[in-house]
């Protein structure tokens, strides 16, 4: 066993892990965030998708030691008190969900989409961009326009960007 | 997925000296490879060393034609590069296609390279490019260092630390990903230097990455994706999975250098 320390949304936390501890294991397992989703085992699903350093990146493809010392920020980070995110809400607003199982790597993927595209975001590229996420349920049109949305929201400055 | 020992190396020296502690190490870049194989058990190395955070791999530099990229330079990071994209934007639209964003914000060229699988990008293009891997301790023309599946020219305790090539003066690439995996079914890089034509094919080749003397010959004649029009490249030595025959491929790669040439000439 090993120790790791890293800054989950904004506060620094410490736990013992393996070397084989997945980071998605360490934030559902040691730390209670159970927001951030196992869907597969194959890195293809995206329902894990966190933000490591401020880039979205697939937890369950990752090992707990190799964020030592990093910033992560989970699905549970988002929100600023009762006060949803410009993409929560975005969500919310379009019917972008439905069982929510992917919903948090969902959101966690709009974010970064819309952190690394300013410029803002037609459908086509929103779909590319989905690539590695995967819903069962939606048939993703709500999800394209959730984004779409949020993006628009962000862009013109009625609320604020992640 | 088996326990395994975490080592953090700060520089390339303390990798090598890590990796030669170890009992049955292995390199770790992003992870976006080996993770999914340790989680399988189709890799189990007693001690894994990450080189994620050695900055000496990271700078990409482009002085006159030379452009080399080091080999902890992520996917993300080649597909948004300006520097890359004024001497070689095939190289950058290449990297965009790789996987999902995720997986390019992690996976790195150098690990690509290492692995060698069979239906990656990056080897096509460094097939094409006529492009150097630079090691640890030597440097490794691409011809010769892809050998075959997963195979490749490197030694063990050998760590890519860059790759290095001439801009050339047209390049293009398309694939055909599997709409499941996003890896290449038929990958196609061409490149035109100094009116010689290097056309190299990934996802199709029963024995991994290889450069096509038939789409070579026709281009080297007319350097045109109509040029293709009658060409035919052999089956033989050509992939059959539960994806697609030999025969499929064949056709595929023909498709995909047209949609490469248009791009190199566009
Ligand atoms: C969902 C998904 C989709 C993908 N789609 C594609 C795709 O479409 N096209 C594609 O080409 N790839 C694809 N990949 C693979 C991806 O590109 C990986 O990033 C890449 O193959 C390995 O790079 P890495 O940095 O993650 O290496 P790692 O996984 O860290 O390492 C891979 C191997 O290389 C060795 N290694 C790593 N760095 C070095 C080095 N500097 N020197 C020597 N050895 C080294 C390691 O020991 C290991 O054996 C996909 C992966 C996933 C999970
Ligand atoms: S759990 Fe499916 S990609 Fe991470
Ligand atoms: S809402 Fe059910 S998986 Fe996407």
């Amino acid at each position: 066993m090993t120790n790791v320390t890293m800054t989950v949304n904004g506060q620094k936390v410490s736990g013992s892990v393996e070397g084989r501890t997945l980071l998605v294991q360490f934030l559902r397992d040691t730390l209670g965030l159970t927001g951030t989703h196992v869907g597969c085992d194959t890195s293809q699903c995206g329902a894990c998708t966190i933000h490591l350093d401020g880039k979205s990146v697939k937890a369950c493809s990752l090992l707990a030691v190799q964020a030592e010392g990093a910033e992560i920020t989970t699905i549970e980070g988002l929100a600023e008190g009762d006060v949803l995110h410009p993409v929560q809400a975005a969500f919310k607003e379009h019917h972008g969900l439905q069982c929510g199982f992917c919903t948090p790597g969902m959101i966690m993927a709009a974010t970064d989409m819309i952190r690394r595209h300013p410029e803002g975001l037609d459908e086509g590229t929103v779909r590319e961009e989905l690539e590695g996420n995967i819903c069962r349920c939606t048939g993703y049109h709500n999800i394209v326009k959730a984004i779409m949305a949020a993006s628009e929201a962000v862009k013109t400055g009625s609320t604020k960007a992640a | 997925m088996y326990d395994v020992n975490y080592h953090r190396a700060g520089s390339l020296e303390e990798a090598l000296k890590l990796f030669k502690a170890a009992e049955d190490g292995k390199f770790i870049a992003g992870g976006q490879t080996l993770i999914p194989a340790m989680k399988t058990r189709l890799a189990a190395p007693s001690d894994l060393v990450d080189l994620r955070h050695i900055a000496d791999l990271k700078a990409i530099s482009v002085s006159g034609k030379t452009v080399t990229i080091g080999a902890g330079v992520t996917h993300a990071e080649v597909a948004a590069s300006a520097d890359i994209a004024a001497a070689c934007p095939a190289l950058c639209h290449l990297a965009g296609l790789i996987g999902d964003p995720q997986v390019r914000h992690m996976g790195t060229i150098g690990g690509s390279l290492a692995n060698n699988d069979p239906a990656a990008d990056y080897p096509a293009a460094m097939l094409a490019l006529a492009a150097t891997i630079i090691t640890s301790t030597r440097e490794i023309a691409a011809e010769d260092f892809f050998t075959g599946l997963f195979e490749t020219a490197l030694e063990e305790d050998e760590i890519i630390t860059a790759v290095r090539f001439d801009a050339p003066e047209k390049a293009g690439y398309a694939k055909f990903p599997n709409p499941a995996s996003r890896y290449a079914m038929a990958g196609v890089f061409v490149a035109v230097d100094g009116g010689a034509v290097r056309v190299a094919v990934t996802g199709a080749g029963d024995d991994g990455v290889f450069r096509s003397a038939e789409l070579e010959a026709a281009l080297a004649a007319e350097f045109s994706a109509s040029a293709l029009e009658a060409v035919a490249v052999p089956a033989d030595d050509l992939m059959t999975d539960i994806h697609a025959s030999a025969e499929y491929r064949a056709g595929l790669v023909v498709a995909m250098a047209k949609r490469a040439v248009a791009m190199a000439t566009s």
